[in-house]
């Protein structure tokens, strides 16, 4: 397996090759960011002298302890209720109807396909309607609902391979469907948990339309909704701008590095099932 | 139905459930607390706004004043103003840069990196791949507008190789603007693509390219006759993402070019939210959202016929 081929170097060439496009773009900002402030710099060049000085300043002007923080929030209002309510209703469809519910189960999977823009101006004037609008709540309520489909299609698909037996076993022991819930199904569908909760965490920090259409104040965004704010305040100081990018970016890219497989793992299989 | 099929017919001659607990009034209680929660959920942030956008879609409402009843006639706009129609045959056109791009390109690469995807080199490479689908889409939409800004990565390449006349601001250019939004978007989902194909290679029997090679098969035809029709779903599935990346695109249109110049990167999504809360214009936003739904949908639909796995 490890000779080196000439057909393996030309598959290690090209994956380096779709490397080097996927990490250009990142490499640019990082070369602009360095560049001296007030200045139009170019697309790739190390800076003579690299102003590392400008991520401290786009840090204090994007706020960013502020941004991870209202993004905290936001994921933590979001990510658990939506997996709980989520993995029972998966339960729910998968172990306890019968066929003649089925009707119910599509009701959810209508939405998969849905674009959030069909109905981001009906969620305005409910979210106003509410009360709630420009606060954090008027993007974490509407995005557990949203995220219900996707979110029940994917438990309920664990909960049908998981063998009936185990029910069955369960009852005999003198559990309750709540009891067997929480005691037996829940432990076993922890990687399902786990995949749909790094997904969800995901979808949450880098929201951008509800944000920007619920929430006037940058600071009780997510990231990717502040990032917005920020491009339309410091767009035009390139150095700055590239710099405030790549903060913004930081967290989820270093979380995603450390948890590469999980991530990883979560993706592909949220693209198949999605 | 296969429960159906094993169950025993009971003493009236009529089928017994399997198992027979389903069935019970204590378990369809039960179920309907366990979905409730969702269900209430996903009722009042989905189908009671598509509800009213709906209602909204028949309407003729600046939003704050008296709507007034506006039957059909906002689909008819959506369905005959020739602005409207470049918006949503930009989409169109979006959908040839979202989708063929990483699906012919992640095809030609999933195929030639076929087995050289484990180790640490493999490790690597899924790594970086995926930083694009990691990182918020506004951000790679700033990072692509600077790679195309005029002194941008892009223009200096150019001009490095000699070709300065063709350097230019590609996101203000009439001609330009839409293809390179095309780029972003193929940028962010063409390493998800290759390592769902390069993923779907891997399950396809290798004694299959074994017996082909035997046979005297060229590449070409092992490509033809083996991988392609192995990974009829894996393309399914990257098609159906990249479609409805590109018809409901949003967070790349509004930071990289705002629609512009003219309209000639407005996207549906973009219109819906212009047309809603700067326009004022909600039952003509709403019209053109309940279309780009129908449209979502009537564009998929056909995507998942043709690539299930017929059982």
């Amino acid at each position: 397996m490890k000779t080196a081929t000439p057909n393996t170097l030309l598959a290690r060439g090209l994956i380096i090759l779709l490397m080097i496009v996927t990490l250009l773009p990142f490499l640019s900002m990082l070369s602009a960011a360095l560049a001296p402030q007030g200045t139009y710099p170019n697309g790739l060049q190390w800076p003579a002298d690299p102003q590392w000085g400008n991520f401290v300043r786009a840090f204090e002007v994007a706020r960013m302890d502020q941004l991870l923080l209202s993004s905290t929030l936001i994921v933590l209002g979001v990510v658990p209720i939506s997996v709980l309510i989520s993995t029972m209703a998966g339960y729910g469809l998968a172990k306890l109807t019968s066929n003649k519910y089925k009707w119910l189960y599509l009701v959810f999977v209508f939405g998969l396909t849905l674009p959030f823009e069909a109905v981001i101006t009906p969620l305005y004037y409910e979210v106003r309607a509410l009360g709630l609008l420009n606060t954090r709540f008027a993007i974490i309520l509407p995005l557990i609902g949203l995220y219900m489909p996707f979110s029940v299609y994917w438990m309920r698909a664990h909960f049908l391979n998981v063998p009936h037996d185990l029910t069955e076993a369960a009852q005999l022991d003198g559990a309750t469907r709540w009891k067997e819930f929480w005691l037996v199904q829940v432990p076993l569908a922890r990687p399902a948990i786990m995949s749909l909760t790094i997904l969800l965490f995901l979808w949450t920090w880098n929201q951008f339309l509800l944000p920007v259409v619920l929430v006037q104040d940058p600071m009780q965004r997510t990231m990717a909704g502040a990032l917005g704010a920020f491009q339309g305040q410091w767009g035009t100081d390139i150095p700055l701008l590239c710099a405030g990018s790549l903060l913004i970016l930081t967290p989820t890219v270093a979380l995603f590095l450390v948890f590469q497989r999980q991530f990883v793992a979560a993706l592909m299989q949220g693209a198949v099932k999605g | 139905m296969t429960e159906d099929k094993t169950s025993i017919p009971d003493a009236h001659g009529q089928k017994r459930r399997l198992p027979p607990s389903r069935g019970s009034r204590k378990t369809r209680q039960a179920a309907w607390l366990f979905v409730a929660p969702a269900f209430l959920a996903y009722a009042a942030f989905v189908l009671v706004p598509l509800g009213m956008s709906i209602y909204y879609s028949l309407l003729r409402w600046d939003g704050i004043g008296k709507a007034s009843f506006h039957g059909l006639r906002n689909y008819v706009t959506v369905l005959t103003d020739s602005d409207l129609l470049q918006i949503i045959g930009n989409a169109f056109q979006l959908v040839l840069y979202f989708t063929l791009i990483p699906v012919l390109l992640g095809l030609a690469v999933a195929s030639a990196i076929r087995s050289h995807m484990d180790g640490r080199f493999g490790t690597l490479t899924r790594t970086v791949l995926f930083l694009p689908q990691v990182i918020p889409l506004v951000a790679a939409g700033i990072a692509w507008s600077w790679m195309f800004a005029s002194t941008g990565l892009v223009n200096q390449t150019l001009k490095a190789i000699g070709l300065s006349s063709w350097a230019r601001g590609w996101l203000g250019d009439f001609v330009w603007a839409l293809p390179a939004v095309g780029i972003i978007g193929a940028w962010v989902l063409l390493g998800l693509c290759t390592m769902l194909l390069v993923t779907g290679i891997t399950k396809i029997d290798p004694s299959l390219y074994e017996a082909a090679r035997l046979d005297g098969a060229r590449p070409w035809h092992e490509f033809r006759y083996i991988t392609l029709p192995g990974l009829r779903q894996e393309i399914g599935v990257c098609i159906t993402v990249t479609v409805i990346a590109a018809l409901a695109s949003f967070d790349i249109v509004y930071i990289s070019t705002q629609g512009g110049p003219g309209i000639t990167t407005t996207v549906p999504g973009l219109e819906i939210y212009r047309l809603a809360f700067a326009h004022r214009q909600v039952g003509l936003a709403s019209a053109l959202a309940i279309v780009l739904m129908v449209l979502v949908l009537i564009t998929i639909a056909p995507v998942q016929w043709f690539t299930r796995d017929k059982k």
